[in-house]
C-alpha cells in the first residue's frame, strides 16, 4: 500500500470509528478489532504487517485527527517486541492485547544486585513445581517497576551448565503476595527505579518465552531492542489540541502515570537543545573558550545523529548488524551528555551552584548536571559498550575469562 | 540520511583499488624522499586511465561531470594510501578556485588542462590558516604586477601554472602567472610531513594575467569545497590507521596474549572508531551539503574540524599501541602521523573552524536540535 492509500484507508475508517465521547478502554478495544492499533505487527496478531514507515504514516493520520493511539511506549514495548519476536501463539494471544488497550503497564527485572553488566550470571532462581515455576531471589535498579502490572524476567533454572545455557526467561505478574516492590532514591532526589524481592513468586509454566534454557538468546533480544533506542517515551502531546472529549483526560491521565518516572530523561542525555539559547541569553557566547566547547558539542551531536541515520539506513538493507550500531550510538550519547554537562556548568558559572527553583530554567540546569551520571550506566555501561564495539565491530580478541564451566563453580558475589 | 548510490560504490572500489596498486606504503617512501615528490607515470595513468584529475570539473570543460560527493570519494581513498602526486593542489585546490572565482574565458582555457592533467596548477593562498583573512601578503595592481609572497604553497614546485589569489584595487582577485617568470620565486620549504610538498613562493613586480576574482561568498564556498575534500582525505587516512593498529594488536603477543586482549587498548580503539564513525558521518553529510547546496552553512567546518581531530587521535593511538616499533623510521606510522599533523592545521586548525561555525550560529542561528534523552527509558 502507498502512503496516499493507507491516508485514505486509515482516514476512512476514522470517519465511521474515532469518537472522542468514548472511555479509553472503549475506543482501544475498537482499535484492535479494527487493526489499527499496531498496524506492523503481523495480521494473526492485530496487526496489518506494515512496514514502520508505514505504521509512522498510521500513526500521523491519527495525530492528525486527534484520534488517541494504542498504548505502546515505555519498557512495555520491550516486553511487546520481545514476545512478538520470542513467545510462542498462546503468548501472543495472551499478553499482547492489554499491552496495546493500556490496561496492562510492564517493567524490565533483569539487573540484580549481584549481577549487572554481567547479566548472564542472574542467580535468581526458578524451580519448577507442580506445574509452576516458583521465584526466589532479588531484582534491582527496575525502573517503573512501582507502577507495572507484569516484568520480563531474567532467572537461573539450571545451576550445573555453563552460566548462558542454564537462564530461562519469564512473563511475571507483579501484582502477587510473592513481588514486594520497594522505591530506591537516586542521586538526583527522583525515585524512578526500584529494588524487587520474589519470595516463593509464581509464574504459570506457560508464561516461560522460549523454552527452557533459553533465556540468554531471548533476553538479548530484548537488549538489541533497547539498544535501538525502541523504548521511546510515551508522547501524549498534540492529540487533543483545543478539541473536547472525555477521552482525552483519561489519555493524558495514562500518559502521565506512565512518564512518571521519565520526567529527568532529557536532562540525563544533556538538553543539548539548551546549549546555544542559554549561551546567547547569559551572554556566554561572547566568550572564545566556550564558544569551542559549544562548537564541539554541536558537532559530537550532528555527527551522531547522521551516523546512527546511517546505521539505520544499512540496517534496512541488511548491510549491518543491529548491537554494534547500537552500540556505538549508545557510547556517543554519554559522551555527547557529558560534553553537554561541562558545556552548561560553563555557561551558568558559580550560579550553577543553585538548585531547584533556584537554578537557571526552573531547576532543569541543577537536574542535568546531577543526572548524566545515569546515561553512562543504564542500559549497558559506557564500559561494556566499548567491550562490545572492540570484540563485535573491531574483532578485538576477547580477555580471560574466569566464568567457564558450572556456573555453580564461579565466584560471585554472596 | 541517504547512502551512496550503486554508482558511487563501483566509483569508490575502482579508485580504491587503483590507488592500492599504484600508492603501496613503498611507493610512498620512495617518493617522500624525492624532490618532485610524485611519479609522473602513476600521475598520466591516474589522469588517463582513471581520469580522476577531472573528477569535479564539468563536462563542457573536460572533466566527468561528478560533484562534491565523488571528489571525496577519490580523496578518501587517497588519505587511505597516501597518494603523494599533485592532484589536491591541482585538481582540487586551483580547480575549485578557477569553478568558483575564474571568467569563462579561463574556465575554458585552462580546466580542461587540469582535468586531463596535462597542466599542474598550484594554488597560492597567503593564508592557509584562515581563509577568511586570504589577502594581506600578496597584492596585485590595477597594471597587473604582483607583490608580496605566501609561505606556504602546496606543490608549487612542480606547477606549470600558479592560480593567485590576490588583493587587488576592488577586492581579491584570481590571477595567473608562471613559476620560472621574471620577479617570481619558488623556494622549497622544509616540511614535517613529506608526502605532501610546500614551498615558499614571493613575488617581486612579477606581471601576471587577471583571470577573475573572489567575492566574499566566493571565498566562503572555496573554502567549504577545499575544507570537505580535505576531511574526506583525513577520515580516509585515519581509517586505515584503525584498520591496521587494530591487525597488529591482534598478532603482537606480550604476557602470553595477543595485546589486543588488554582492555585498555580495547577501548582505546573502540573510542577511536566512535570518533571516527561521527566525523565520517559529518563528512559525507558536509559533501552533500555542498552537492545539494542545502543543510548547515557550517558542515563543512564541523567536518574539517572533526576530521582532524579523529585522524590526530588515531595516529597518536597508531604510535601508542605498536610501541617502540611505532616510533621508528622503518614502520610505516610515521608516515600517516605526519599526514594528520599536517593536514589537522592545513586549511585551518580544527579551533579555527569551530570558531567559523560559531560566527555562522551567531548570524544565521543553528538548525534545530531534538531535545534527546538518550534513546532508553529502561
Ligand atoms: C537510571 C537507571 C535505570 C535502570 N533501569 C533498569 C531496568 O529498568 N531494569 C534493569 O534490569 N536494570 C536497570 N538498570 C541497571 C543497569 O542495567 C545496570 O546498573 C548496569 O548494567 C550496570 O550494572 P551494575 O550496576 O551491576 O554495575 P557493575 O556491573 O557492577 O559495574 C561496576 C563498574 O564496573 C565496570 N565493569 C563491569 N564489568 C566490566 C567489564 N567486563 N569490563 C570493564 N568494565 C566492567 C562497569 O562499567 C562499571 O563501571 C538501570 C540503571 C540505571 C542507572
Amino acid at each position: 500500500m502507498n502512503d496516499e492509500t493507507i491516508r485514505e484507508t486509515v482516514g476512512r475508517w476514522l470517519d465511521e470509528n474515532w469518537s472522542p465521547d468514548r472511555s479509553l478502554r472503549e475506543w482501544r478495544e475498537i482499535l484492535l478489532e479494527g487493526g489499527w492499533a499496531a498496524p506492523h505487527y503481523p495480521e494473526e496478531y492485530f496487526g496489518r504487517g506494515f512496514t514502520n514507515e508505514q505504521a509512522k504514516v498510521v500513526a500521523e493520520v491519527f495525530k492528525e485527527r486527534g484520534a488517541v493511539p494504542a498504548a505502546q511506549a515505555g519498557p512495555r514495548r520491550l516486553a511487546s517486541e520481545t514476545i512478538l519476536a520470542c513467545g510462542n501463539d498462546d503468548q501472543k494471544q495472551r499478553f499482547l492485547r492489554p499491552i496495546l488497550t493500556g490496561e496492562h503497564s510492564w517493567c524490565q527485572l533483569f539487573s540484580e544486585p549481584g549481577s549487572g553488566s554481567d547479566l548472564a550470571g542472574v542467580s535468581t532462581r526458578a524451580e519448577l513445581e507442580n506445574g509452576q515455576w516458583i521465584l526466589n531471589g532479588q531484582k534491582v535498579w527496575n525502573t517503573s517497576a512501582h507502577h507495572a502490572d507484569f516484568g520480563i524476567l531474567l532467572a537461573r533454572t539450571d545451576w550445573d551448565v555453563p552460566k548462558h545455557q542454564g537462564m530461562s526467561y519469564f512473563l511475571i505478574d507483579m501484582r502477587q503476595e510473592g513481588v514486594e516492590v520497594r522505591p530506591l532514591r537516586q542521586m538526583n532526589g527522583h525515585q524512578s527505579f526500584n529494588e524487587v524481592f520474589m519470595t516463593n513468586a509464581v509464574v504459570p509454566a506457560e508464561d516461560l518465552v522460549g523454552g527452557e534454557g533459553n533465556g540468554w538468546h531471548v533476553a538479548t533480544t530484548t537488549l538489541s531492542f533497547e539498544r535501538r533506542g525502541f523504548v521511546d517515551r510515551f508522547s501524549g502531546e498534540g492529540y487533543r489540541g483545543d478539541r473536547p472529549g472525555r477521552i482525552y483526560d483519561e489519555y493524558e491521565a495514562e500518559v502521565e502515570e506512565a512518564n512518571e518516572p521519565y520526567t529527568w530523561y532529557p536532562q540525563r542525555a544533556g538538553r543539548v537543545d539548551l546549549v546555544v539559547p542559554r549561551a546567547r541569553e547569559t551572554g556566554a557566547i561572547k566568550d572564545p573558550v566556550i564558544r569551542q566547547e559549544i562548537a564541539r558539542l554541536l558537532c559530537m551531536h550532528r555527527g551522531s545523529t547522521l551516523a546512527l541515520a546511517g546505521a539505520e539506513a544499512k540496517r534496512k538493507a541488511g548491510t549491518t548488524q543491529i548491537i554494534p550500531a547500537g552500540s556505538i550510538g549508545k557510547l556517543a550519547a554519554s559522551v555527547i551528555a557529558r560534553q553537554a554537562s561541562k558545556v552548561h556548568t560553563m555557561i551558568g558559572g558559580a550560579d550553577t551552584m543553585r538548585s531547584g527553583s533556584q537554578s537557571a530554567e526552573d531547576g532543569v540546569i541543577a537536574e542535568i548536571l546531577i543526572s548524566v551520571p545515569a546515561i553512562s550506566i543504564a542500559g549497558g555501561t559506557d564500559e561494556i559498550q566499548r567491550n562490545i564495539i572492540s570484540e563485535r565491530v573491531l574483532g578485538m580478541p576477547k580477555g580471560h575469562r574466569a566464568d567457564k564451566g558450572p556456573f555453580r563453580e564461579i565466584k560471585r558475589n554472596s | 540520511m541517504s547512502d551512496f548510490s550503486k554508482e558511487q560504490q563501483l566509483f569508490r572500489d575502482i579508485v580504491s583499488r587503483f590507488l592500492k596498486e599504484v600508492s603501496p606504503p613503498e611507493a610512498v617512501r620512495e617518493l617522500m624522499v624525492t624532490e618532485d615528490g610524485y611519479d609522473v607515470s602513476v600521475w598520466k595513468r591516474l589522469c588517463d586511465e582513471a581520469g580522476l584529475a577531472g573528477t569535479h570539473i564539468p563536462e563542457e570543460f573536460g572533466g566527468a561531470g561528478f560533484g562534491p560527493i565523488e571528489l571525496g570519494i577519490v580523496t578518501e581513498e587517497m588519505g587511505r594510501t597516501l597518494y603523494c602526486g599533485p592532484f589536491f593542489a591541482s585538481a582540487v585546490m586551483a580547480g575549485s578556485a578557477l569553478l568558483l572565482g575564474g571568467s569563462d574565458a579561463t574556465k575554458a582555457s585552462l580546466l580542461p588542462q587540469i582535468a586531463a592533467g596535462s597542466l599542474i596548477a598550484a594554488l597560492v593562498l597567503d593564508d592557509v590558516d584562515d581563509l577568511g583573512r586570504l589577502g594581506h601578503s600578496v597584492s596585485v595592481d590595477a597594471g597587473g604586477t604582483l607583490s608580496g609572497g605566501a609561505g606556504l604553497v602546496v606543490d608549487a614546485h612542480i606547477a606549470d601554472v600558479l592560480i593567485v589569489v590576490a588583493r587587488g584595487e576592488n577586492g581579491l582577485e584570481l590571477v595567473s602567472v608562471a613559476p620560472d617568470a621574471d620577479g617570481v620565486g619558488v623556494t622549497p620549504v622544509e616540511v614535517v610531513d613529506p608526502t605532501r610538498k610546500l614551498s615558499r613562493v614571493d613575488f617581486d613586480g612579477a606581471s601576471c594575467e587577471k583571470i577573475g576574482s573572489l567575492d566574499d561568498a566566493a571565498v566562503e564556498a572555496l573554502w567549504n569545497h577545499l575544507s570537505v575534500a580535505l576531511a574526506h582525505e583525513m577520515i580516509g587516512g585515519a581509517q586505515h590507521m584503525l584498520d591496521s593498529t587494530v591487525e597488529y594488536t591482534k598478532v603482537r603477543f606480550q604476557f602470553g596474549r595477543p595485546i589486543g586482549s588488554f582492555q585498555a587498548l580495547k577501548h582505546r580503539c573502540a573510542d577511536l572508531l566512535m570518533d571516527l564513525e561521527l566525523a565520517r558521518a559529518l563528512t559525507h553529510h558536509a559533501a552533500r551539503c555542498l552537492d545539494s547546496g542545502e543543510g548547515e552553512p557550517y558542515a563543512a567546518s564541523m567536518a574539517k574540524a572533526a576530521a582532524a581531530d579523529a585522524y590526530v587521535e588515531a595516529v597518536k593511538a597508531g604510535v601508542q599501541l605498536r610501541g617502540g616499533i611505532g616510533f621508528t623510521w622503518e614502520d610505516d606510522t610515521h608516515l600517516w602521523f605526519k599526514r594528520a599533523k599536517g593536514s589537522e592545521v592545513f586549511l585551518g586548525p580544527p579551533h579555527v573552524h569551530r570558531e567559523r561555525m560559531m560566527t555562522m550560529i551567531d548570524k544565521e542561528g543553528v538548525d534545530d536540535i531534538q531535545r534527546g534523552e538518550g534513546g532508553l527509558v529502561a
